[in-house]
């Protein structure tokens, strides 16, 4: 059973059609990254995915459940969208932590007030989850006390805090300076060895080589090419892979 | 007349004028945030409504409000001037200061980064939740050298109310100096206020300090 379908994705922006026919599907402990050029849609296919955009047409359903169908080729959202929400977590390309709360809180809140889940339980979760990502002494810091680097180390352990069933990663270190993506990168190849189903748009090459089990390279609102990660890369087909590839080569 | 007597005199009608301050912040703190609230709606009738309600607010004198709630009851239904001025003075206060008080919490909702809603969003709180939790106490802290503005200028505005005898310091002040021919009940109210608003300053500045442990 994938933990997340999307099927002829469509959406447009007034007259700019941003996907066009996307279908995306990705398995249980599946890493899937997202490559491809600015404006190919691959962020807009995440923020559709996360409900924050809605999409004109297609289906999407998370553990096989339907939260948007389309009839009469119009997509029709479910009424309550909540139990879809706890399936996944987004971590943003800018963190969007909550700067009036200290690390802890920023982490422990969403599952007290929102999943309605035992504090206590809550807060040795996020411990455990700080402790992991080298945060442990930061839990009473406020965001902006942070690097960016450990300001998005905490917004994946706000992610994780959730336990989704899938993240997705939207640019995580594009917002770094290049001394910083470093650490970020290395706590989602440590959750990728740990199988957390995740769904990363990236421009980091080598890393989305190293960490994934599949690479879709999109572009204009397409799959142009998706595979193994040694193919995509080392035995590209497609003459637009290539020339996209070509800019990172050195 | 003394100036002690004069001081006296004055302070005793310090009561109503402080009547007036917190009241008036009690009231339009609150009533500010509904039509900031109706003023984003959706819905363009309540918001058109909540525009319109500001527009004349804004756009007219408050010494003008104050008489027309004072005595608009009057000349349009016949109903006698409320012995008790207090009623029609914090109401014409309330709705008027709610008016700058809305467009200062629009201000301040409207520069919150979208990406606060899209976190909330995607943590599945509810828009309620999202409001009162994370929105709420950014924009409060964004918003309050505004807000210190607009109270320190309602600590002057309540010498307004002489304009419908109503008691209060000012009023008193004014009744003793054209009984008196005298100018110095103006000096004194001139030292009353500026004392009241040094006192203001302060608290404000301590509230301000206490919620600047973030950074924006």
């Amino acid at each position: 059973m994938p933990v997340l379908s999307m099927t002829n994705i469509q959406k447009s922006f007034g007259e700019n059609h941003v996907l066009k026919d996307i279908s995306l599907h990705v398995d249980q402990r599946e890493v899937v990254s997202i490559i491809g050029p600015s404006g190919s849609g691959k962020s807009t296919l995440l923020r559709c995915a996360t409900f924050l955009e809605t999409i004109d047409a297609g289906e999407i359903a998370y553990m096989d459940q339907k939260a948007v169908q389309t009839v009469n080729g119009k997509a029709v959202y479910a009424k309550n969208l909540k139990p879809f929400r706890k399936d996944f977590g987004l971590v943003f390309q800018n963190f969007n932590l909550f700067p009036h709360r200290t690390v802890l809180k920023n982490v422990t809140d969403a599952p007290i007030s929102v999943l309605h889940r035992d504090p206590k339980e809550v807060k040795a979760l996020a411990e455990e989850l700080l402790g992991k990502m080298g945060l442990a002494d930061r839990a009473g810091a406020y965001p902006c006390e942070l690097s960016g680097g450990q300001q998005q180390r905490v917004s994946i352990v706000r992610a994780l805090a959730m336990q989704p069933k899938i993240l997705f990663f939207d640019e995580p270190t594009s917002a770094l300076d290049p001394e910083l993506t470093g650490e970020v990168l290395k706590v989602i190849k440590q959750l990728a060895e740990e199988h957390m189903t995740m769904v990363i748009v990236t421009h980091e090459m080598a890393f989305a080589r190293a960490v994934s089990d599949r690479v879709i390279f999109m572009d204009g609102g397409v799959i142009v090419e998706q595979g193994r990660p040694e193919d995509v890369f080392g035995d590209t087909q497609e003459e637009r892979t290539k020339q996209f590839l070509r800019h990172y080569e050195r | 007349m003394d100036l002690l007597t004069i001081i006296l005199k004055m302070a005793e009608g310090l009561e109503k004028t402080c009547a007036i301050f917190f009241l008036t912040l009690l009231f339009s703190i609150p009533l500010g945030m509904v039509v900031a609230l109706l003023r984003g709606s959706k819905l363009k009738i309540v918001s058109g409504i909540a525009r319109a309600y500001i527009s004349v607010l804004r756009g007219t004198p408050l010494m003008l409000q104050l008489i027309a709630v004072t005595y608009g009851p009057y000349y349009l239904f016949g109903i006698s001037v409320s012995r008790n001025k207090l009623i029609p003075v914090v109401i014409a206060f309330a709705i008027n200061y709610a008016a700058y008080f809305a467009e200062i919490y629009r201000s301040g909702i409207e520069s919150m980064p979208v990406g606060q809603y899209e976190a909330a969003e995607v943590l599945g709180y509810t828009k309620v939740q999202t409001f009162f939790k994370i929105i709420l106490p950014q924009v409060i802290r964004r918003i309050l050298p505004s807000i210190t503005n607009e109270i320190v200028t309602l600590v002057k505005d309540t010498s307004m109310a002489f304009t419908v005898s109503y008691q209060e310091m000012f009023t008193i002040g004014k009744q003793i100096a054209n009984s008196q021919t005298s100018f110095v009940p103006f000096i004194v109210a001139g030292v009353f206020y500026y004392v009241f608003n040094a006192i203001v300053s302060f608290v404000m500045g301590r509230v301000e300090k206490a919620m600047s442990y973030y950074k924006i």
